[in-house]
């Protein structure tokens, strides 16, 4: 059996580019690994036919020279993104038979490159979640396991599809989206790399919305190389998102000089939180002193509304959800119910978005549309805006003093068993997002890198935060830390 | 600040959710949950603080008013539920 699948994009772009390996070895590479990889339930939506044939045409462009980084590379696209002609539903049963008569910006841009999709892949139901168990295609599982214990482990969410093929090698790279932690705690749950971008360097554009003011969407890849890479097609300015940046893409590839001596790395003292497991302690300590030796200084820093970023995510991307989501209605796309005898538009509009959205969603619309409530909206809506802008203060003050990125635990533990959280209350599911909620409040660059492994054998990761639009020299850092840690470990092969 | 019965079914019809009666009672106890979590809040002086309205300062870029799109009826419909000589197709709203 081939395994060009188990390539990095670096490695299969230079193998393309020297004619050694064709797309469409590659590309059937990957859609074998697929078929055989049912358990993990990553892909959802197979989209053979157009793999195929944009496999060929990447090869014909191989073949004439001077093809773009990600020409002839097979991609998972999470369900978020709405793909032309190919079903596009958020993991949702209210978009079920959805078919896109547009592409999203981000995935245009990819095809452009010449990057050939395999697939569209699970995740939480309009990203809401952490561990992809409110997904209406049913749980990803994580390659991943506790040594010899078989039990089925969340990948993490929101985009846990896309971090599960990943892993498990069933395509090269694939994008997500982050909009409280949905790229980054998968990525840490299952070994591999995640970047989310600075709030407006990536187009919104196609992309199902969540919370407009924190989305952002992300490459998740197997190295910090190829995030660099597929980071800078990812991005783009576009006409058709007034929030995206309009600043030229450096070539964050380019950036990766591995040197960060003189830099200055900060350590907030507010992340060491109460009762966090000592080996994540040890991580956090050992990355930084890994960064330490590659020349950069280590400084104790205090970002003091850390504790209150939680709340107020969990008012403001509830609020602004509530709002996106009265879209689905019933009308003009998806899911209507059947009705009754002298059922009228209410009727159709409630019965429609009960049996359309399940239990989460309808949680946090409902939270949403209180927040938002005449006599509530100064309460809670205003007041967590505020305490928004305090948050991002802290990051402002902090990178005022010299401070070049900040290093923190990703995640408070390794990825835990599906449904062990069963009987937690959702306040209990959303602490998953307490290290990278504060990034998405501030709009700045995060990423997660995987720097070791819990008593159980499990992948653990640190996050770095960057400056707003300092991606590239995030990404370096980030290499740096890749490189000291070493971590290429594998899943073993059970499914 | 708990979320009684009432709250929550009036919460539900704002949201446009059909929430069966028997069900009320589970949801006002996990909304309560979630405000309680949103109570710490209240421990912030945010005196003189400007509530963000975005995360970069930026200007809303604007463009002539001209029409960029259109004549992509067809395209519009194509995914809805129940589409009808050329409309969106509805239960009688007024009578």
């Amino acid at each position: 059996m081939s395994t060009l699948n188990t390539l990095t994009i670096a490695a299969a772009r230079d193998a393309l580019r020297a004619r050694e390996i064709s797309s469409v070895e590659l590309t059937e590479a990957c859609l074998t690994a697929i078929d055989g990889a049912g358990a993990l339930n990553a892909f959802v939506h197979r989209t053979p036919e157009i793999a195929h044939a944009q496999a060929r045409a990447a090869d014909a462009r191989l073949a004439a020279g001077e093809a773009p980084s990600l020409c002839g590379i097979p991609l998972g696209i999470k369900d978020l993104f709405c793909t032309k002609g190919v079903a596009s539903q958020a993991a949702s049963n209210i978009l079920k038979g959805f078919k896109p008569e547009y592409e999203s910006t981000v995935t245009q841009n990819l095809w452009d490159a010449g990057a050939v999709m395999l697939g569209k892949l699970n995740m939480d139901e309009f990203a809401m979640g952490s561990s992809n168990e409110t997904s209406c295609y049913g749980n990803v599982v994580n390659p991943w396991r506790r040594g010899d214990d078989t039990t089925p482990l969340t990948p993490g969410g929101s985009s846990g599809g896309s971090a599960s093929a990943v892993a498990a090698d069933l395509c090269l790279a694939a994008t997500g989206t982050d909009t409280g932690g949905s790229i980054r705690q998968p990525a840490a749950f299952t070994g591999i790399v995640g970047i989310k971008p600075t709030y407006g360097r990536v187009s919104r554009w196609g992309v199902v919305a969540f919370a407009s003011s924190l989305d952002q969407a992300g490459p998740m890849t197997k190295t910090v190389r190829d995030a660099a890479i597929m980071l800078g097609t990812m991005a783009s300015h576009d006409a058709k998102d007034s929030t995206s940046a309009d600043l030229a893409v450096p070539d964050f590839e380019a950036m990766l000089t591995g040197d960060i001596r003189g830099k200055k790395i900060g350590i907030p003292k507010e992340y060491r939180m109460e009762g966090m497991p000592a080996e994540i302690e040890r991580l956090w300590a050992d990355g930084a002193a890994m960064m330490r030796e590659a020349g950069a200084e280590i400084v104790d820093i205090s970002l003091p509304h850390t504790k209150y970023a939680l709340p107020a995510y969990y008012v403001v991307a509830p609020a602004e959800a509530s709002s996106n989501l009265a879209r689905y209605d019933g009308v003009r796309y998806g899911h209507r119910a059947k009705l009754g005898a002298g059922d009228g538009i209410t009727e159709m509009y409630e019965k429609t978005r009960a049996e359309g959205f399940g239990a989460e969603v309808q949680r946090r619309i409902m939270i949403g549309t209180y927040v938002l409530s005449a006599g509530f909206y100064d309460a809670y809506y205003n007041r967590a805006r505020k305490v928004r802008a305090l948050i991002k203060r802290d990051f402002e003050q902090v990178f005022a003093t010299g401070i070049d990125a900040i290093l923190t635990p990703a995640t408070p533990s390794a990825a835990f068993g599906l449904g062990e959280m069963a009987d937690a209350s959702p306040v209990e599911m959303y602490l998953n997002d307490v290290f990278t909620v504060t990034v998405n409040l501030a709009g700045l660059p995060g990423i997660a890198v995987p720097t070791g492994y819990d008593a159980k054998g499990l992948p653990l990761a640190l996050q770095l935060i960057g400056r707003p639009w300092g991606e590239g020299d995030l990404l370096n850092h980030a290499y740096v830390l890749e490189r000291a840690a070493g971590f290429s470990g594998k899943p073993a092969k059970w499914w | 600040m708990a979320i009684d019965i009432d709250t929550a079914r009036k919460v539900a019809h704002l949201a446009r959710i059909a929430v069966p009666e028997t069900r009320l009672p589970a949801l006002a106890d996990q909304l309560s949950g979630i405000l309680s979590f949103m109570e710490q809040l209240n421990e912030v002086d945010v005196s003189g603080i400007e509530p963000m309205t975005s995360v970069t300062p930026m200007r809303l870029k604007r463009r002539a008013d001209v029409v960029t799109d259109g004549n992509i009826q067809a395209s519009i419909l194509k995914n809805a539920p129940d589409a009808r000589e050329g409309f969106f197709a509805v239960p009688k709203v007024v009578e």
